[in-house]
């Protein structure tokens, strides 16, 4: 199975700032890929690369076998905040999707707006945050894309347009069978429906991986005050805090954890996040206080 | 037809979640041999998670022997949990809440019942395993 997004040493500079650096990534299809960082992280730097709208600075990126401006017409991509043009009607932006889409699906679109009970003659201008996002999602799915590229689809709605937003999109991967890559700086937006997460923080892949094989390989550890250094090798910390007496470490080991004195927990998908958030923060700060 | 529902905050992944609640309702007798599994686009749809998610659900109940998935058409159930056990059910509830009863008188609260239950059923195990 070929890749949906593949990328080399990729890199993006505005001016002086690095958006993106050294971004080495290489998603297997059939995933719905969580992008997770906080603001600022180079989320949106990313899938703009990827969806062509951008052009590296440094390195490569392939979306599903080839350039992305090669896969245009595979590629669904819904921006930030799901722009939709205010004056036009939501028949409007029906007809414009089959207007300039030649894999145009009407009958999926028009089935869509029903079951989302939107009236076809009102401006998108007048419709909720929630609508403008599902109208949006219609368009991006209408088109029948292989990958589908979402950016903070949910942040900026409420619970339960978020969970219906959650729940359409779902439903399309199911019945579709599409791969989709969404960023998102909230974990309990994308615990449920992502099986793939890449953590991006600093303009840097910290961690990347299929979501089952991330929590197998995490653990978190503790026991007596212990120097992370003593460990054995094939056990690395990705995060570390000391009281005078006990050491809490989240490691990464494909092997057991064996040692008795340490008592091992499983950790879940924000703990892990979280983790290589805080990893990232530190940098050389870590080194320092361990040697105090 | 059974529905699933989600715990959020339980720590349980989201499949086993699944899992325990087909087992739950085979045991139950909500489920019975021929019973038609939810269809994993609805289940998907429904609860707003990922269909990979079901589908290994599915899958591992399927490896279990419990469920068959004809494909094209869905998944159903083939074996019950419970059987000839859920006759001895009530008898032995009946024996439970006696003893629930003789635990309040003694003092114990939820909790200490609990822990107690608990740890006489975790060593009961270990000793069957032993």
């Amino acid at each position: 199975m070929t890749a949906v997004l593949e990328a080399r040493g990729l890199g993006k500079r505005y001016r002086r700032m690095w958006a993106l650096a050294d971004c080495t990534l290489s998603v297997p299809a059939g995933h719905v890929v969580g992008l997770v960082g906080p603001n600022g992280a180079g989320k949106t730097t990313l899938l703009n690369l990827a969806g062509g709208l951008l052009a590296p600075t440094t390195g490569t990126i392939e979306v599903l076998g080839g350039p992305p401006l090669a896969r245009l017409a595979r590629i669904g991509f819904l921006a930030q905040h799901a722009p939709v043009y205010a004056g036009l009607s939501v028949a409007d932006h029906l007809a414009f999707g089959a207007h300039l889409n030649p894999g145009w699906d009407a009958g999926l679109a028009r089935s869509r707006i029903e079951r989302l009970d939107l009236d076809p003659g009102q401006r998108a201008g007048t419709l909720s945050g929630g609508q403008r996002a599902q109208l949006a999602l219609t368009l991006a799915v209408a088109k029948r894309p292989d990958l589908l590229i979402l950016d903070e689809p949910v942040a900026s709605l409420d619970p339960l347009a978020r969970r219906e937003f959650l729940q359409e999109l779902m439903e399309a991967v199911a019945g579709q069978g599409l791969s989709v890559v969404l960023s998102s700086h909230l974990v309990s937006d994308l615990e449920r429906v992502c099986d793939y997460l890449v953590v991006l923080v600093g303009s840097r892949v910290r961690v990347a991986g299929p979501v089952d094989e991330l929590l197998a390989t995490h653990h978190l550890l503790s026991g007596p005050r212990r120097d992370p250094d003593t460990l054995p090798a094939g056990q690395r910390v990705i995060s570390a805090s000391h009281t005078d007496r006990q050491s809490t470490l989240l490691v990464h080991t494909i092997d057991p954890v064996l040692d008795p004195a340490w008592t091992v927990s499983e950790v879940d998908l924000e703990d892990l996040v979280l983790a290589y958030m805080s990893q990232a923060a530190a940098g050389g700060r870590r080194h320092l206080e361990v040697q105090r | 037809m059974i529905e699933f529902h989600l715990d959020g905050r339980s720590g349980v992944a989201p499949y086993l979640q699944l899992i325990h609640q087909v087992r739950h309702a085979l045991r139950l007798g909500l489920l019975d041999e021929g019973d038609q599994l939810p269809k994993v686009k609805d289940v998907a749809a429904g609860l707003a998670i990922n269909p990979n998610t079901v589908l290994k659900a599915y899958r591992e109940l399927e490896y279990e022997g419990l469920v068959a998935a004809r494909p094209g058409i869905g998944t159903f159930v083939t074996r019950t949990l419970g059987g000839a056990s859920l006759a001895a059910h009530e008898p032995l509830r009946r024996e439970l809440r006696g003893w629930l009863a003789r635990a309040r008188r003694a003092g114990l609260d939820d909790e200490s019942i609990e822990a107690l239950f608990l740890s006489t059923f975790r060593s009961a195990a270990e000793e069957d395993i032993a």
